[in-house]
C-alpha cells in the first residue's frame, strides 16, 4: 500500500493537478492502518522482548514517521511531503524486509530497552522530518533561484514553511535524542557493568549527538538558517544513518 | 417555453458599439420597465457589464420574441445605424442560450477566462430583474442553476486559482517564499504603475509593514500614506533594505539603481534571511549579478510573464473541464424545461377526465332516481375509479417520458388520442 502510495506521490510531483496526491494521502492513511495492526502483533503478540531487534525498530520506525507525516499533512495540508517522505518510510521497510530473521532473544533483566528505542527512535523520526524538510528546501530554493516554474516549483511549499519545519522538528528531536542516549547509557550499564564502552555505535552516537548540538545552537543564537542549515540538517541525518548501521 | 438570449459581448463589438449600448444602474429599472411590457417576452433579466450588453428571456414563440428585443437594443441605441448594429448582435435559443447563459456566469465568456467579478455582476443583475419582478418560475430556476454551476466551476476546477496579471504573478512569487505575508515587510523602490499595482496586491494578502521610497521625497510621502506606509528617503533606502523581506522595484531610471556591491553590503548583514527581489522596471534597476549572490532571489519582468504564460495554460485545461460541467447541466436544464411542455397536457387530460365523469354521472344518474344514499355512492365511485385508472398510465407515462428526447411525441399522441385540441375551452 505504501510502495503505491509512494509511487502515486512521485507521480504527483510531476503534474499540477492535485487529484493523485490526494488519491496517494488516502492510500498511505489505509496502508497505516494496516500497518498499526502489524506492529501492535509484533509489540504484544510474537512472545520475544518488544523492540529488541532491528526489525522491530525499523517497522516502528517507519511506522512513526507516516504517523508523523499524516498529522503534519493533516494540520498544514501539505501533501507534496509524502512524496518525500513516503520512500524514505518504504526504504526502512525494505532494510527491515532483509534483516527479518535476526530476532534475539535476550534476558528478562535487559528488557527495559524499550525505553532507550522509544525515545532514540522518536528522535531519528524528527530527524527525518528535518532531513526531508532540508531536501525540500534545497530543491525550492534552486528552482527560485533559477527560475524553473515546473509543476514541483507550485506543489513544493513556501521557503520559510520548510526552514521552520527543519528548526522545529530538530528542536523537538535533540531532546529526545540526549534522553534515548542516556536511556541507553543506564541500559548498557546494566547489559554490561559499564555506561560507556567505546564501541563503534557509542562513539558515532556521541558525534551525531555532539554535531546536533553545534546546529541546534547555531540556530537559536548565531541565526544558522535557510540554505546553511538545510545543509546541515542534511550531513547530521547522514551520521544518524550511520549510526544505525552501526546498531545493525 | 423557451429561454431565449439576445445581445453582444467583447467578442462581437467594439467599444465603441458596447458603450453605446451599455445601461448603467441608475437606467436599469427603466430598461427593464420597457422590456417588461414586450408581448411576447414572458419573463426577461438584463446584464450589462464593460464587456456584454445581454438580454435573457422567456417565451413561447422564438421568433416574435427574438424581433421584440432587437427592437428593443436599437431602440437603446439610437446613435449607430441599425443594419450597424445588427452585425454584432447575436441570437440564441434553447439549449444554446442556456449553454451560453452559463458560460457567461462561469466566467468561460469573459474576456479574462476566470476572472471573478462576472459572477457578482451577474447576481446584481438577476436581483434587479428579480425585484422589479422581471421573471417567474422558469427563468428563477434558469438563473439560480447558472449561478450554482459557476460555483461548481470555481470549486471543481483549477481556473481562478492562478494569477494571470503580472502584478498578482509577484505575490505568488512572494508566496513561494513567505507562508504568511503578515509577518513580513515590503520595500517598494519607485512608484511605477506596475509597482503600485502589486504593491497593493501585497498589502490585500495581508502584508503590513511597507516602505516606501522615490527618488522625490514629497512624492515617497504621498505615495506611502496611500499604504499606509513609511517613506523612506531615496539616499538610504539601501541600507533599510535590511528590514524588508520583499523588494519591488519599478522605477523610471534608464540604469541600474541597485549594484551587486551592495546587495553584498546588505546580505551580509541580514544573517541568511532570503530577500525576493522583484524587478518590474524597464529598463532593468537591479544588475543582472545580483542574482548570484547566496540568499537573494532576482526576478525581473520576464520572469513573470513566465508565470502568467504557465498559468494562463493551466487556466486554458481547467476551462476544458468547465465546459464538460456546462454542457452537463444545460442537459439536465433542458431536460426540465421539456418536463414544463407536459404540464399543459397533463392538466388538460385531468380535465377531460373529470368532464366525461360528471357528463355521464348526471345521465345516468337522471335515469335512476330511486336511488339510496349508499347505492348512489357505489355508482359514483365507479364512475371516477373507471376514469382514474385508465388515466393513471398515461399520465404516469406522459410524466416519465416528459425529460426524454421523444417526449413532444408523447404529448402529441396523448393531445390526439384524447382530442385535447378540439374542445378549446380545456386547452392550456
Amino acid at each position: 500500500m505504501y510502495f503505491f502510495g509512494a509511487g502515486l506521490f512521485v507521480t504527483s510531483l510531476a503534474v499540477r493537478t492535485d487529484v493523485l496526491s490526494s488519491l496517494a494521502v488516502g492510500m498511505t492513511a489505509f496502508g497505516f492502518v494496516l500497518h498499526s495492526a502489524v506492529l501492535h502483533t509484533l509489540l504484544f503478540g510474537t512472545g520475544h522482548v518488544a523492540l529488541s531487534s532491528l526489525f522491530d525498530v525499523m517497522v516502528f520506525f517507519s511506522w512513526g514517521l507516516i504517523l508523523t507525516f499524516l498529522i503534519v499533512e493533516y494540520a498544514n495540508r501539505i501533501p507534496v511531503l509524502g512524496s518525500f517522505v513516503l520512500p524514505l518510510a518504504v526504504l526502512a521497510l525494505i532494510v527491515a524486509a532483509t534483516v527479518r530473521q535476526d530476532l534475539q532473544v535476550l534476558e528478562p533483566v535487559l528488557s527495559n530497552i524499550w525505553l532507550h528505542v522509544v525515545m532514540t527512535v522518536s528522535g531519528t523520526i524528527a530527524f527525518a522530518l528535518a532531513f526531508v524538510a532540508s531536501i525540500m528546501y534545497l530543491l525550492q530554493e534552486r528552482l527560485l533561484k533559477s527560475r524553473r516554474f515546473i509543476p514541483m516549483y507550485y506543489k513544493l511549499p513556501p521557503l520559510d514553511f520548510l526552514d521552520n519545519l527543519n528548526g522545529k522538528s530538530i528542536l523537538l528531536g535533540f531532546p529526545l535524542l540526549t534522553l534515548g542516549i542516556v536511556a541507553g547509557a543506564v541500559w548498557a550499564n546494566f547489559a554490561s557493568g559499564s555506561y560507556w564502552n567505546w564501541d563503534p555505535k557509542q562513539i558515532s552516537t556521541a558525534l551525531t549527538w555532539l554535531f546536533y548540538l553545534i546546529v541546534v545552537l547555531g540556530r537559536v543564537m548565531v541565526g544558522w538558517r535557510a540554505k546553511h542549515a538545510a545543509y546541515l540538517t542534511i550531513i547530521g541525518f547522514g551520521g544518524v544513518l550511520v549510526t544505525f548501521a552501526n546498531v545493525g | 417555453m423557451h429561454i431565449v438570449t439576445a445581445g453582444l459581448n467583447h467578442k462581437t463589438a467594439p467599444i465603441q458599439i458596447r458603450e453605446g449600448l451599455a445601461i448603467s444602474n441608475g437606467d436599469l429599472s427603466d430598461a427593464l420597465a420597457s422590456l417588461k411590457t414586450l408581448p411576447a417576452v414572458e419573463e426577461t433579466m438584463l446584464l450589462s457589464t464593460c464587456n456584454r450588453v445581454e438580454l435573457y428571456a422567456v417565451a413561447k414563440d422564438v421568433d416574435a420574441a427574438i424581433k421584440e428585443l432587437r427592437q428593443f437594443l436599437m431602440q437603446r441605441n439610437p446613435a449607430s445605424a441599425p443594419e450597424q448594429l445588427t452585425q454584432h448582435l447575436y441570437f440564441l435559443s434553447d439549449d444554446d442560450a442556456v449553454r451560453h447563459l452559463f458560460r457567461v456566469a462561469s466566467s468561460l465568456d469573459s474576456m479574462v477566462m476566470g476572472e471573478p467579478q462576472i459572477l457578482g455582476q451577474f447576481k446584481d443583475a438577476m436581483e434587479a430583474a428579480v425585484s422589479q419582478g422581471c421573471t417567474g418560475v422558469v427563468l428563477n430556476k434558469v438563473l439560480k442553476k447558472a449561478i450554482s454551476v459557476a460555483k461548481r466551476v470555481r470549486t471543481d476546477t483549477p481556473i481562478g486559482e492562478q494569477a494571470v496579471s503580472v502584478s498578482y504573478a509577484a505575490v505568488e512569487l512572494a508566496k513561494k517564499f513567505f507562508q504568511n505575508l503578515a509577518d513580513h515587510s515590503v520595500m517598494l523602490v519607485g512608484a511605477g504603475e506596475m509597482g503600485e499595482l502589486a504593491g497593493r496586491h501585497l498589502v490585500n494578502h495581508g502584508v503590513t509593514r511597507v516602505m516606501v521610497t522615490t527618488r522625490n521625497f514629497q512624492r515617497a510621502v504621498a505615495f506611502a500614506k496611500q499604504f499606509k506606509g513609511t517613506p523612506i528617503p531615496f539616499e538610504t533606502f539601501k541600507q533599510e533594505m535590511l528590514g524588508a523581506d520583499i523588494v519591488i522595484c519599478s522605477t523610471g531610471s534608464p540604469h541600474a539603481i541597485i549594484t551587486t556591491q551592495d546587495m553584498l553590503k546588505v546580505v551580509r548583514a541580514r544573517q541568511n534571511r532570503p530577500l525576493c527581489i522583484i524587478d518590474i522596471a524597464v529598463p532593468r534597476d537591479v544588475e543582472d549579478d545580483v542574482r548570484d549572490i547566496d540568499g537573494v532571489y532576482l526576478f525581473n519582468i520576464d520572469d513573470l510573464q513566465q508565470i502568467v504564460a504557465v498559468n494562463m495554460e493551466e487556466r486554458q485545461k481547467a476551462a476544458m473541464t468547465a465546459e464538460i460541467i456546462v454542457q452537463e447541466e444545460v442537459v439536465t436544464m433542458m431536460a426540465w424545461m421539456k418536463t414544463l411542455e407536459t404540464v399543459p397536457t397533463i392538466i388538460a387530460l385531468k380535465k377531460r377526465g373529470e368532464e366525461i365523469r360528471q357528463g355521464e354521472l348526471e345521465k345516468v344518474l337522471a335515469r335512476l332516481p330511486g336511488l339510496s344514499g349508499p347505492e348512489r355512492e357505489i355508482v359514483e365511485g365507479l364512475a371516477s375509479s373507471i376514469v382514474n385508472k385508465l388515466l393513471h398510465r398515461p399520465l404516469v407515462t406522459l410524466k416519465e417520458e416528459a425529460a426524454n428526447a421523444n417526449g413532444t411525441m408523447y404529448v402529441d399522441a396523448t393531445r390526439r388520442l384524447f382530442s385535447l385540441d378540439e374542445d378549446s375551452t380545456t386547452d392550456r
